[in-house]
């Protein structure tokens, strides 16, 4: 019995069971949580951890790691504010923010991969200098947006449901194909196995990273501008922490930290675990300040749970 | 008076029987030579020895007393000292706390560095090593560290210290004063076990030795005297060849892969040769002696500082593992664990993964077109596993080395294959069904290039024999002029006749 149910949790399927099991007591036990007007609020809540997790997941896949990704959240949506503010287009302003991004995600994966500096201190590198870059660019005050079209991107909604959740959706589906079903994927997945046997068997694996990292860059983007339209403002200090969270819901989703091992609906799952325990307590009208520790512990419990997976398999 | 005893040892992993009923004795106050090929069974000897690894069968007798070594420290207490190859030390801290690891004088937690460095240096003064104990280990030269490491050997009381071709690394003069070391150690009544393969300093060392072969022992001399050079290698090398190689002749072509004078950071001579098609040439040579780090400049894998390599009369551009891999030329590499396999994905995406850019049109996998490549070549080579979606890190070794012929050979147009020690830790069974593979692809006009350590593995298969000495191509054979003296007399790094080394240790 005990070891029937240790294989389910710790096989491929154990999150999500847990996850169903969870959903379920949560839906159950908590008042309002099962409406439609609290989902969506839920769904919507976790737009920019989800976005920003699907190319995390690739980052970490390849064993490497981004801590500059709540920087570039906050610097490209001020980009898109204050570009779309100062031209008067809208499209203008979305189109310097995603190449923003991507110039700051290639600039990471060119020094990591090309300069073979280690992931951790160059991304620490760049998150304070983008960070500073946003404080600089906007004196350090939030810049309200001025053409109301730009709330749009937030406000708006498709068969019911807010236009950041279809985007968050469609990235989704885009990533598990690209994960699963390209070569691209499956490279990042080998590189995070073994570096140097990928590259002996002719995987080009400096510039499969630094492709992620441009990737990441460019979602990052995407994020920042959806942020920016939700709070109607670039805002120099949004979605610090974030990178915290991101790497969370990763790891809660099984991403292994030592690379080779990934899978979109995990993440997804990690996503909405860390969603689904915020939305419960501030239904529950928990104090704030009690989130981090149960953020803390969940993430905890998550890191345990897959060292215990990756024993079970037997590797590492 | 035997003081060490090694009593009817036996040690087997799996598939491999590594020591069979090996048993011999050294006196007190000698050094004791341990001779053998790579593989013979010296390591695994030493390693038990060391407490590393555990008998299956037989005894370790120190003065009469039968040991059980559960572990190195067991061994340590009982006055056993293994001095490594690699070396054990700390580089960032001072000679004398190297020496004194665990066992600072201290008051209070304080160290007391006075008395640490005046009692080192004492010591050190003592068995005769010129260094000062307040250096740094990091500025010390490779032969001094080695000294350091002896003399810790040496400070603990060692009764029994084995040195495991501690020469491997030292120039001459080093050498010579490791040696002088060894002769105090020696004078002091210590037993000394030193495993080598160079002859002269066995002659110029040893009061007595022994030689394995195949896990046995082969031959056992108490004395030096009357011993030569000749016979020692004999006694080495000499064994039956049963055709487990299956050679038989076949046509050769024109020259397929052209080397020419490729140097990198590791191989600072540049070095020369060619394959042809159909031919399988042969890269023998002792550990350390270079072959490996060829292999790797000639297929990119470490940068070339010079030279060139052609793959049918065309030179690579840009020397990488991809341009290689596109011009034809592939390796299996020595290690398959850290530059082979890839942990944690399946037999079938181990195969794909360079293949399947022919057929992934846009970079779209192709799932059922690498589905049936996969089950294609575990047919083929005979590759033992539940299923191609099996994680490779459970395959045997041998296994996991077809799925790496299978990854070069699901290549559409290789011309020139490049195996790195093919059978290593691979049972007997599965290394002939892998020279069946090379053989077949030799006969479809590939030129195979093979590396081996073990003589006669590479006489038995390669059709032509390059040998390869302290990091330079240094003699040829054709078959059927082939023989294990002359290969292992090009490959033993030593030149000195034994008279001259008799003579050496006389004076």
């Amino acid at each position: 019995m005990t070891l029937t149910l240790k294989r389910v949790l710790l096989g491929e399927q154990g999150l999500l069971i847990l996850f169903i099991l969870a959903f379920a007591v949560v839906a159950g036990t908590v008042p309002n949580f099962l409406t439609e007007r609290n989902i969506l609020g839920l769904l919507q809540s976790v737009v920019t951890i989800g976005i920003v997790a699907c190319t995390m997941m690739f980052c970490l896949a390849s064993r490497d790691f981004d801590l500059s990704v709540g920087s570039i959240v906050a610097f490209t949506g001020m980009v898109a504010v204050m570009v779309s503010n100062g031209t008067g287009s809208i499209p203008l302003g979305l189109l310097a923010a995603l190449a923003a991004g991507s110039v700051v995600g290639l600039v990471n994966g060119v020094i990591i991969a090309k300069l073979h500096i280690n992931a951790l201190i160059t991304t620490l590198a760049t998150m304070q200098i983008v960070r500073g870059l946003a404080l600089i660019a906007s004196d350090g005050r939030a810049v309200g947006i001025n053409d109301s079209g730009f709330y749009s991107l937030s406000l708006s909604r498709f068969l019911g449901v807010p236009t950041p959740v279809w985007v968050m959706g469609v990235l989704f589906v885009i990533f598990a194909f690209i994960l699963n079903r390209t070569v691209f994927g499956r490279n990042t997945l080998a590189i995070g196995g073994n570096p140097e046997a990928s590259r002996l068997a002719g995987v080009d694996v400096d510039w499969g990273r630094i492709w992620i990292f441009a990737a990441q860059g460019l979602v990052c983007a995407i994020a920042g501008i959806l942020l920016a339209a939700r709070i109607t403002s670039g805002q120099p200090n949004a979605a610090t922490g974030l990178e915290l969270s991101v790497i969370s819901a990763c790891v809660l989703g099984g991403v292994s930290l030592v690379g080779g091992r990934a899978s979109m609906s995990g993440v997804i799952v990690g996503v909405l675990i860390l969603g689904i325990a915020e939305n419960v307590m501030n239904l529950l009208n928990i104090q704030a300040f009690y989130q981090y520790v149960v953020r803390g512990l969940i993430l905890l419990l998550a890191v345990l749970l897959d060292n215990l997976r990756s024993r079970a398999l037997g590797r590492r | 008076m035997a003081f060490l005893e090694f009593s009817s040892i036996s040690k087997s992993y799996p598939g491999v029987r590594a020591l069979t009923e090996v048993g011999f004795s050294v006196r007190n106050g000698s050094v004791h030579g341990l001779m053998g090929e790579n593989g013979a069974g010296k390591s695994t000897l030493i390693r038990i020895l060391s407490g590393d690894a555990a008998a299956d069968s037989g005894d370790i007798l120190i003065d009469g007393e039968r040991q059980r070594f559960a572990s190195t420290r067991d061994a340590f207490r009982a006055g056993v000292v293994v001095v490594h190859q690699e070396l054990q030390l700390v580089p960032e801290l001072s000679v004398a706390e190297n020496l004194k690891l665990g066992r600072f004088p201290a008051r209070g937690g304080i160290v007391d560095f006075a008395a640490l460095f005046a009692d080192v240096g004492k010591t050190l003064q003592s068995i005769g090593i010129d260094v000062d104990p307040r250096a740094k280990v990091s500025i010390l030269s490779i032969g001094e560290r080695q000294m350091i490491e002896v003399a810790k050997a040496v400070m603990t009381d060692a009764r029994v210290i084995a040195l495991d071709e501690p020469t491997s690394s030292l120039s001459s003069r080093e050498s010579e004063i490791l040696f002088r070391l060894i002769d105090r150690l020696r004078d002091e009544g210590k037993v000394i076990l030193y495993v080598s393969h160079r002859l002269d300093e066995i002659f110029r060392l040893c009061d007595s030795c022994s030689v394995l072969r195949d896990g046995r022992l082969a031959a056992h001399h108490e004395t030096m005297q009357d011993l030569t050079r000749d016979r020692l290698v004999s006694e080495m090398v000499g064994r039956e060849i049963a055709d487990i190689w299956g050679w038989r002749p076949r046509p050769v072509g024109s020259t397929r892969l052209r080397v020419d004078g490729v140097s990198g950071r590791h191989l600072p001579v540049p070095a020369s040769f060619e394959a042809k098609a159909g031919e399988i040439l042969g890269f023998f040579g002792l550990v350390g002696a270079g072959r490996s780090e060829l292999m790797r400049l000639v297929y990119g894998a470490d940068p070339l500082q010079g030279g060139t390599v052609s793959v049918d009369g065309v030179a690579l551009p840009h020397p990488d593992p991809r341009q290689a891999i596109r011009a034809g030329l592939v390796l299996c590499p020595e290690d398959r664990k850290a530059d082979g396999i890839v942990q944690g994905q399946s037999v079938e995406a181990n195969i794909a993964i360079s293949s399947r850019r022919h057929h992934s049109p846009f970079g779209l996998l192709t799932p059922r077109r690498e589905a049936e490549t996969a089950d294609r070549f575990i047919e083929t080579l005979k590759i033992r596993t539940p299923s191609r979606r099996q994680d490779i890190v459970n395959l045997s070794g041998g296994n996991q080395q077809k799925v790496i012929l299978a990854r070069w050979l699901s290549e559409p147009d290789v011309k020139v294959l490049v195996v790195d020690e093919p059978t290593r830790g691979i049972d007997v069974g599965a290394k002939s069904e892998i020279y069946d593979i090379l053989y077949s692809l030799a006969e479809k006009g590939m030129a195979i290039v093979v590396v081996s350590s073990e003589l006669p593995e590479i006489m038995g298969i390669a059709d032509r024999i390059l040998v390869m000495r302290e990091r330079r191509i240094a003699a040829e054979f054709t078959r059927p002029d082939f023989s294990e003296q002359a290969l292992l007399a090009a490959a033993l790094p030593d030149r000195a006749t034994p008279a001259a080394a008799n003579i050496q240790k006389a004076s």
